[in-house]
C-alpha cells in the first residue's frame, strides 16, 4: 500500500491542495470586507460541518449526491468527453425516480427501491446517451449539446410538475413518493440517508469499471488518443455513448437521493447546481473514485459550515459558493502551479 | 385564423420583441468575439450577472443608471480578462474555467447584495435609463409603434450588432482575429500576436456581456434581482451558434427568441404550455447543429489553448 502511494505523483495531490489554500486565501479577503476575522469565520465553518457527530453527518449528507455527479463528470472525463449535462441528467433521473415512486404504490420496499433507483439510472442514462450520439453521429460538441440537453431538461421536468404531475396543492411539485420507495435515515435527525453507501458503491464500481475491464480499458484509451483507439479497432462512437449514457446514470443517481433521500417529492428547480459542482468535485479528485469521494466530503463540509458561519458571524453563507467557483478556477489554472510544483518533484 | 394572425403578429409583439433581444444581442456578439479567436466562452451568463448586479450598485451610488452601465462594462471586462489570463496563459480547460466564472458570479452577486444593500433576493430601486421617443419615425405608421419608441440601450444594442459586423469582416483586426481563431499557427508564423488577440477578444466579449446584463437591471428593470439573468447568458451562446458565428446571424436568432420570449403569454392563452416555448431556443439550437437548417460549424481551433513553439 505504502509503494503504491509513493508512485503517486507529487502533483497529483498537491495541486488540489493547493487550489483550496489559494481560494480560502482569496475567501479571506471577501471576509475581511465584512469585518470578521478568516479565522474566526473558517473555524465556525469547520466546527459546524466536523465539530459533532451531527455535523459530520450532514456534511456527508451534502457530500453524497456531489459523489455522484463528480463520479459522473470524471466517468465522462476518463472518456475525453466533458459532461457539462450532468445537471440535466439529475433532474430526468430525479423526475422518473419520484415517478416510480408516488405511482406505484402497492410494491413491498425491497421491490420499489430499487425499482425507484434504476429508474434514475435509466433516465439519467437515456439523456446523456442522446448527448453522446449526438456526438457520435453529428459531431455535435458534447458541451455545446449538453448545455442545450439541461435547458431542455429544465423546462420538461417544469413543464412535468406544473401540470400532468403536479400535486395537490398549488406548489409546483409532485406528490410524496411513497415511504416503500423512500431511503432508510442512517442518524435521525439529519438526512443522512442510505443513499451514501449507495454513492460509495458506485464508486467502488467506477473504479472497476474503469481499471478492470475491457470496457475500461477502452474507455481511457479513447480518452487518451481517439485516433490511436480507433485504429487499435476499438470504436469511438461506441465509446462515446457508452461512456455519457454511464456518466448519465451516474447523474440520474443524484437526482435520486434528492427525491428518495431528501425531499421526498419532486420539487422545481431543486438542484442548487450539484450538476455543475460536480465539474469541480471531478477536477479536485483528480478524476479518481478516491479523489472523489475526498473532495465530495469537503464540499459537503463548506455547504454545512455555511449555514452556522451566516448565523454565527456577519460573513454570509454565499461566501461559500465563491470558493467553490474560485476552488474551480485555480483547479482550472492549474498550469499555473506548474512549475511550482515541477521545482519541487524533482527536488 | 385572422385572429390567430393578428396574435403572432402585430406591433406590440414586435416591439416587445426587439426588448427582449437586447440582452441576447450584446451577450451573443460578445460570445462571438471570443469564439471567433478560439476561446470558448461559457462563463458568459456569470459575466452577464455581474453586468446586471455592478449596474445597479453603481447606478444606487451615483444616481446615475449610464454610469451604471460603464460599470458593468468594466466588471464584464474584468471576468473576462480572468477568463483570458485562466485559458490563454494558463491554458485552462475553458469550460472549466467558464463553469468557475457562472458559479463565482452566482455566489459574488448575491454576496454583495448582502453587504450593500442588507437584504437578500432584491435590490432596493435605482434610477433606470428611460425610454425615448425617436422624431419622425415614431410617427410612422407599422415601424414607429416598433422601433419609435424604444429603450436607448435598444439601440445602441443594434449599433452594436452592425458595428461588430464591420469590425469582423470589414477590418484588418477582424481578418487577424478570425485566423487567429481557426488557424492561429499559421497566424502566429505571418506575425499576428495570437495571446494579445485572443485577450482583447475574450475581454470584450466580458464587456458585452456585462452590458447585456446592465440592460435586464437598469433599462428592462430598475433593480437587481438575485439570478435574474436566468439562463439568459445560455440563451446568448444558442443564439450565436444558430447565427453561426457572424453578428448578422446572431441578430436574427436573437430576434427570434426574443420573439418566442415575447409571445410566451399569448400562446400560453390559446393552450401552449410556456415551458415549450421557453424551450423552443435550446431544441431549435440543436437542430440547427444537426444540420437540417444548414449546417453550424464553429471556428477551428475554438476551445483549443494555443502553445507558442520554440
Amino acid at each position: 500500500m505504502l509503494d503504491r502511494m509513493k508512485r503517486i505523483p507529487y502533483h497529483v495531490v498537491l495541486a488540489p491542495i493547493l487550489a483550496v489554500l489559494l481560494a480560502m486565501v482569496v475567501g479571506s479577503g471577501f471576509i475581511l470586507t465584512v469585518g470578521e476575522s478568516p479565522f474566526a469565520a473558517y473555524r465556525v465553518l469547520l466546527q459546524e460541518s466536523f465539530g459533532s457527530m451531527r455535523g459530520f453527518a450532514t456534511t456527508l449528507q451534502r457530500a453524497t449526491p456531489l459523489m455522484f455527479t463528480g463520479l459522473a463528470v470524471a466517468f465522462a472525463f476518463r472518456a475525453g468527453l466533458f459532461n457539462i449535462g450532468a445537471e440535466g441528467q439529475l433532474y430526468i433521473g430525479a423526475f422518473a425516480a419520484a415517478w416510480v415512486g408516488f405511482t406505484f404504490t402497492n410494491l413491498p420496499k425491497f421491490i420499489h427501491l430499487p425499482f425507484a433507483i434504476l429508474a434514475s439510472m435509466v433516465g439519467g442514462a437515456i439523456w446523456a446517451a442522446v448527448s453522446g450520439l449526438l456526438k457520435a453521429k453529428f459531431g455535435i460538441h458534447e458541451v455545446i449539446n449538453s448545455i442545450m440537453m439541461n435547458y431542455i431538461a429544465y423546462f420538461l421536468t417544469d413543464w412535468l410538475v406544473t401540470g400532468p404531475f403536479q400535486g395537490s396543492t398549488m406548489i409546483p411539485e409532485t406528490k410524496r413518493v411513497a415511504a416503500s420507495a423512500t431511503l432508510s435515515r442512517l442518524m435521525p435527525p439529519t438526512r443522512l440517508t442510505t443513499a451514501l453507501y449507495v454513492a460509495l458503491l458506485a464508486a467502488a464500481i467506477v473504479y472497476f469499471i474503469m481499471w478492470r475491464t475491457k470496457l475500461g480499458y477502452e474507455i481511457r484509451a479513447v480518452g487518451l488518443n481517439p485516433t490511436a483507439a480507433e485504429y487499435g479497432g476499438i470504436s469511438v462512437a461506441r465509446i462515446t455513448v457508452a461512456a455519457m449514457a454511464i456518466s448519465g446514470a451516474l447523474a440520474g443517481l443524484a437526482g435520486m437521493e434528492q427525491i428518495l433521500g431528501l425531499n421526498n417529492r419532486f420539487i422545481q428547480r431543486f438542484s442548487p447546481d450539484l450538476g455543475f459542482m460536480g465539474v469541480a468535485v471531478a477536477l479536485l479528485g483528480k478524476n479518481h473514485p478516491v479523489g472523489i469521494v475526498l473532495a465530495a466530503v469537503l464540499f459537503g463540509a463548506l455547504q454545512t459550515g455555511a449555514a452556522a458561519m451566516d448565523r454565527l458571524t456577519s460573513v454570509p453563507r454565499e461566501l461559500i459558493t465563491i470558493l467553490q467557483g474560485v476552488i474551480i478556477f485555480f483547479i482550472a489554472a492549474e498550469y499555473l502551479f506548474s512549475r511550482f510544483l515541477k521545482v519541487k518533484g524533482e527536488a | 385564423m385572422w385572429d390567430l394572425i393578428g396574435l403572432l403578429v402585430n406591433t406590440t409583439v414586435f416591439a416587445a420583441t426587439l426588448r427582449m433581444a437586447t440582452p441576447l444581442l450584446f451577450t451573443a456578439v460578445g460570445g462571438l468575439f471570443s469564439e471567433r479567436s478560439g476561446v470558448v466562452n461559457i462563463g458568459l451568463e456569470g459575466m452577464m450577472l455581474i453586468g446586471a448586479f455592478t449596474a445597479v450598485a453603481v447606478s444606487y451610488f451615483t444616481g446615475s443608471p449610464w454610469i451604471g452601465v460603464l460599470g458593468a462594462l468594466a466588471a464584464g471586462s474584468l471576468m473576462g480578462f480572468l477568463h483570458g489570463v485562466a485559458s490563454i496563459k494558463y491554458r485552462a480547460n475553458q469550460v472549466v474555467s467558464g463553469t468557475a466564472i457562472n458559479i463565482f458570479a452566482g455566489g459574488l452577486t448575491v454576496y454583495l447584495q448582502r453587504l450593500i444593500f442588507k437584504m437578500a433576493g432584491v435590490s432596493e430601486a435605482v434610477p433606470r435609463i428611460v425610454d425615448v421617443e425617436l422624431p419622425i419615425i415614431s410617427r410612422i405608421p407599422w415601424i414607429g409603434p416598433v422601433i419609435g419608441r424604444q429603450n436607448p440601450m435598444v439601440y445602441l444594442a443594434l449599433l452594436t450588432v452592425f458595428a461588430a459586423h464591420i469590425v469582423i469582416f470589414k477590418t484588418v483586426w477582424g481578418l487577424r482575429l478570425r485566423s487567429v481563431g481557426e488557424h492561429p499557427g499559421a497566424a502566429d508564423s505571418v506575425g499576428i500576436n495570437v495571446y494579445k488577440t485572443r485577450y482583447i477578444a475574450v475581454t470584450l466579449s466580458g464587456a458585452l456581456a456585462g452590458v447585456g446584463g446592465a440592460y435586464l437591471s437598469v433599462a428592462h428593470l430598475s433593480r437587481f434581482v438575485e439570478g435574474m439573468t436566468a439562463g439568459r447568458g445560455f440563451i446568448a451562446l444558442a443564439a450565436m451558434i444558430f447565427g453561426k458565428w457572424n453578428p448578422i446571424g446572431a441578430l436574427g436568432a436573437c430576434l427570434f427568441f426574443g420573439y418566442a420570449d415575447a409571445m410566451q403569454m399569448r400562446l400560453q392563452e390559446i393552450g401552449i404550455p410556456t415551458q415549450f416555448v421557453q424551450m423552443m431556443p435550446y431544441v431549435l439550437t440543436m437542430i440547427a447543429l444537426i444540420g437540417f437548417i444548414g449546417r453550424a460549424v464553429a471556428p477551428k481551433a475554438s476551445g483549443q489553448p494555443y502553445v507558442k513553439e520554440g
